[in-house]
C-alpha cells in the first residue's frame, strides 16, 4: 500500500513539473513577450527598442533558466540601472536593492507580479479562490447530495417508471452544458422578456454578500451540468449491487427492501460515484470560468479568463499551477480513495 | 403590419423545416425495411429511447444539409430597423416576410443564424471526433497489446493531457503568439497523418498476401491521403481543393488533441482484455503480423463499446465547440456557430434573451439526441 501511494505521489509530481514547464513556454512564446514589453514600456516600440527591453529585463535567457527563476531553484535575474532603477523578477516599485531577494520564485512563496492587476499575484490568487470556495461549497452541498438520492432511487428498482423519468432527467442534464443552462435559467427567471425576475442575472453583489437571490443561478447552472452524470454513475452502480448475490440473500432471509436498501446496498453502490466526484473537481474548474463569466461573479475562473485574455503571463501562470494541481490532487486522492474504499482491491 | 402570434411562428417554422421532414419520412421508412440487414443499428428499432435519439440526430443533419433551402435571410445580412426585434416581427418593406425567431445585436435573422450554424457544428463535430478516434485507436491498441516502455510513455503522456484543464489548453492553443510559431500546424501535421496510416495499415495487413491489389489500393489511399494531408495541414494543396481557415485548423486540432487521450485509454482497456482471447491466441499461431492482428482481430471485436463512445463523444465535442465558441475562441465572431452566437447573445441576455435561446436550445437537443442515441445502441449491443 505504502509502496502504491508513493508511486503515485512520485508520479503526480513530476506530472506537475512537466505541465507546469509546458505552460511557462506556452506563456512565454515570443509573441507574448513582444506583447509585455510594448505594454510595459511602449505601444510605439520599434522591434530593436523591444529587444533591447528584453534583453535589459532578462526575458532573453533561456527558457529552461528562467524556468528555473520561476521555481526559485535558480537566483533571479538582476540589474541595477544608472538611476538606481533595479530591472528584474524580484524588484518591486519601491524597494531599495538591499531588500531585493537574490531568489525569488514559486518556492520562496513568491509569484510574480501581475502587471494588469498591479498587485502580488498570490495575494489576487487566493483572494479568488476564497470567492470560488463559496461557489464550488454551495455547489456540491446541492449537487452531490441530491445526485445520489436520485441515483439510488433509480437504480434501487431497475426499469421501474421512477426509475425511467429520474433517468430521462439526468440524460438531459448531462446534455445541459453550462452556458446552455446558464442562459436558459436566466432568460427564464431575470429577464425582462419573460418578467419572473425571481434571481438576478449578475451575481457580481455576491461577491461581498451572498444572497438566495443573487446566487441562486449560478450555483443552480454547474449543478445541474454535473448532477446527471453523476446520477447515472451511482444509478449503474446501484443497480449492479441489487443484483448481487448477498443481496438475494438478504432478500431470501427476508430483510425488508427498505432495510436491505439502507444497510446493505448503498454503502457498496457508493464506491464507485466516490471516484466519479472526485473527478469531476478538474470538470468543475471549466463549469466554473463559464458560470463566473457568464454571471460577472470575480473569482477564479474569472481571473484565468482575465489573464489568459490580457496576456498577464504572472498571473496565467499562477492559475494555471493551482489548476494544474487541484486537477492532480483529486487524481490521486481518488485513486487511493478507491482502494481504501473497495475492500475487494488489494493492490501489491 | 402586424406581428405574428406565438402559435404563427412555430406553424411557420415548422413550415420552413418542410426538406426535414420529408427526409426524416423517407429515412426511416428505408431505414425501418432493410433493418434486418444492419446489424446493431437495424436493433435499434426496439430501443424507443435510441429511436427517439436517432429522430433528433437525423433531424439536424437534414437541417445541416438542407440548410440553404430553409433559411428565409442571409445568415450575414443586416436589414436596417430589426435590431434585437422580438420573434415574430415583419420585416420592413417586405410583404409577408418576418425575422421568426427576431433580429440579433447587429439586426440579423436569428431563425437563419442557427439553422446555418448546424452546417459548422455538424461537419466540425464529427470531423474532429473521428481523427481523434484514429490517433486514440492506432496508439491505445499498440499501448495495450505491446506492454512495455511504449505503453509507459504514451500512457503518461495521456494523463498528462488529461490533468491540463480544457479551457485552459484551449486559451493556450487559440492564442495567436502560439498560431505564430507554427505549433498548432506542427500538431495537425502528426495528428492529420494518423488516418492515413490508419487506413494504409488496415489494407496492407489484410491484403499483404495479395501483393497486386494490395500495391493497387494503397498506393491509391496514399497518393489521395498526403493530398487531402497537404491541403488540410498546411494549406499548400497544389490542385486547391482542400483548404482550411486557419483559425478553425487550431480549433479543431485543439479539439481533437483534448478528446484523444480519452479514446486512448479506452481502447488500450479493452486492448488489453480482448488480447487474452482464444482468437487471438489462433491468429498469433497461425503466425499472422501485429498489425493484422490489431486491426482485424481486437478491433473489430472492441466495436461496440466504441460506436457508443464515439456518439456520445460528438456530442461532448459539441459541447467543446460551444465552449470556445462561448468565449469568443471559436472559428470567427461572425460565424453562425451556436457557441458563438450564443456568446453574442449573452449580453444582452437580461433585456433581449431570444437571441441566445436558440442556439442554447438547439445546442441542447443535438446533445440530448446524441446521448439517447448512445444509450440506445449500448441497451441493444448489451443484449447479444
Amino acid at each position: 500500500m505504502l509502496r502504491f501511494i508513493s508511486r503515485r505521489l512520485g508520479i503526480t509530481i513530476l506530472s506537475v513539473f512537466c505541465l507546469t514547464f509546458i505552460v511557462f513556454i506556452l506563456t512565454n512564446l515570443d509573441g507574448n513577450l513582444v506583447k509585455l514589453a510594448k505594454f510595459l514600456g511602449s505601444q510605439r516600440m520599434s522591434s530593436e527598442q523591444v529587444e533591447t527591453w528584453l534583453e535589459l529585463n532578462g526575458f532573453n535567457q533561456p527558457d529552461v533558466v528562467r524556468y528555473g527563476e520561476w521555481l526559485g531553484v535558480l537566483p533571479s535575474y538582476q540589474l541595477v540601472q544608472d538611476g538606481g532603477k533595479i530591472l528584474g523578477r524580484c524588484a518591486r516599485p519601491g524597494v531599495s536593492l538591499e531588500n531585493t531577494p537574490k531568489y525569488c520564485g514559486i518556492f520562496q512563496g513568491n509569484w510574480g507580479w501581475s502587471v494588469i492587476f498591479k498587485e502580488e499575484v498570490d495575494s489576487i490568487i487566493f483572494k479568488r479562490l476564497a470567492l470560488t470556495g463559496w461557489l464550488m461549497l454551495y455547489v456540491m452541498l446541492i449537487m452531490v447530495p441530491v445526485a445520489l438520492v436520485i441515483g439510488i432511487l433509480a437504480g434501487m428498482r431497475e426499469g421501474t417508471r421512477t426509475d425511467r423519468t429520474l433517468s430521462t432527467f439526468s440524460i438531459i442534464s448531462t446534455a445541459t452544458p453550462e452556458y446552455v443552462s446558464g442562459v436558459l435559467l436566466v432568460a427564464l427567471f431575470s429577464s425582462n422578456a419573460v418578467g419572473l425576475k425571481w434571481f438576478k442575472g449578475s451575481s457580481a453583489s455576491a461577491m461581498e454578500n451572498i444572497t438566495f437571490e443573487n446566487f441562486t443561478l449560478p450555483v443552480a447552472t454547474m449543478a445541474l451540468y454535473g448532477m446527471g452524470y453523476i446520477a447515472r454513475m451511482t444509478r449503474a452502480s446501484m443497480a449492479e449491487v441489487m443484483t448481487s448475490q448477498y443481496i438475494r440473500t438478504a432478500r431470501l432471509k427476508g430483510v425488508s427492501f427498505t432495510a436491505i436498501v439502507l444497510k446493505h446496498a448503498i454503502r457498496n453502490a457508493l464506491i464507485a460515484p466516490f471516484t466519479v466526484i472526485m473527478l469531476q473537481f478538474p470538470w468543475l474548474l471549466t463549469g466554473v470560468v463559464i458560470v463566473e463569466t457568464l454571471f460577472n461573479y470575480k473569482g477564479f475562473g474569472w481571473t484565468l479568463v482575465q489573464a489568459a485574455s490580457t496576456n498577464d503571463i504572472n498571473l496565467l501562470l499562477g492559475c494555471s499551477i493551482v489548476a494544474v494541481v487541484v486537477v492532480l490532487m483529486t487524481q490521486l486522492i481518488s485513486d487511493i480513495g478507491y482502494v481504501f474504499l473497495n475492500p475487494r482491491i488489494r493492490v501489491s | 403590419m402586424e406581428r405574428l402570434s406565438y402559435f404563427e411562428i412555430f406553424s411557420q417554422i415548422i413550415g420552413h423545416f418542410w426538406p426535414v421532414w420529408i427526409a426524416l419520412v423517407v429515412f426511416f421508412i428505408v431505414s425501418y425495411l432493410i433493418r434486418n440487414h444492419t446489424g446493431l443499428y437495424g436493433k435499434l428499432f426496439a430501443s424507443p429511447i435510441g429511436l427517439i435519439g436517432l429522430g433528433i440526430v437525423m433531424f439536424w443533419v437534414f437541417t445541416a444539409i438542407f440548410a440553404d433551402v430553409i433559411i428565409t435571410f442571409d445568415p450575414y445580412g443586416q436589414i436596417s430597423g430589426m435590431k434585437n426585434k422580438v420573434p415574430g416581427t415583419p420585416v420592413r418593406g417586405l410583404e409577408g416576410e418576418y425575422y421568426l425567431l427576431g433580429g440579433d445585436r447587429l439586426a440579423r435573422d436569428v431563425f437563419s443564424r442557427v439553422v446555418m450554424g448546424s452546417r459548422s457544428v455538424l461537419t466540425i463535430a464529427p470531423a474532429a471526433t473521428m481523427f481523434a478516434f484514429m490517433v486514440g485507436i492506432m496508439l491505445g491498441l499498440v499501448a495495450g497489446y505491446l506492454p512495455g516502455k511504449f505503453d509507459t510513455m504514451v500512457s503518461f503522456l495521456a494523463n498528462l493531457v488529461l490533468a491540463f484543464p480544457v479551457i485552459l489548453l484551449f486559451y493556450l492553443m487559440v492564442s495567436p503568439a502560439i498560431q505564430e510559431t507554427g505549433l498548432p500546424t506542427m500538431l495537425a501535421a502528426v495528428m492529420f497523418l494518423f488516418p492515413i496510416a490508419f487506413f494504409a495499415v488496415l489494407v496492407n495487413s489484410k491484403l499483404y498476401t495479395q501483393p497486386m491489389k494490395r500495391n493497387i489500393i494503397v498506393g491509391f489511399i496514399l497518393v489521395v491521403g498526403f493530398w487531402i494531408y497537404l491541403g488540410l495541414a498546411f494549406d499548400s494543396d497544389p490542385l486547391g481543393v482542400f483548404s482550411m481557415d486557419p483559425n478553425l485548423l487550431n480549433v479543431f486540432v485543439s479539439v481533437v488533441f483534448a478528446n484523444s487521450p480519452t479514446i486512448f485509454r479506452i481502447v488500450r482497456s479493452l486492448a488489453l482484455e480482448i488480447k487474452t482471447r482464444d482468437y487471438v491466441a489462433a491468429a498469433q499461431t497461425r503466425g499472422e503480423g501485429t498489425w493484422y492482428i490489431l486491426l482485424w482481430e481486437i478491433l473489430p471485436n472492441a466495436r461496440g463499446p466504441l460506436i457508443v463512445d464515439f456518439c456520445l463523444r460528438i456530442g461532448y465535442t459539441t459541447i467543446l465547440l460551444g465552449t470556445l465558441g462561448f468565449f469568443g475562441l471559436g472559428v470567427s465572431p461572425e460565424s453562425p456557430d451556436w457557441g458563438s452566437t450564443i456568446n453574442e447573445g449573452r449580453k444582452i441576455l437580461t433585456l433581449y434573451p431570444h437571441g441566445a435561446v436558440p442556439p442554447a436550445l438547439s445546442l441542447m437537443s443535438l446533445v440530448l439526441g446524441l446521448n439517447l442515441l448512445a444509450d440506445g445502441l449500448r441497451e441493444q449491443s448489451l443484449k447479444d
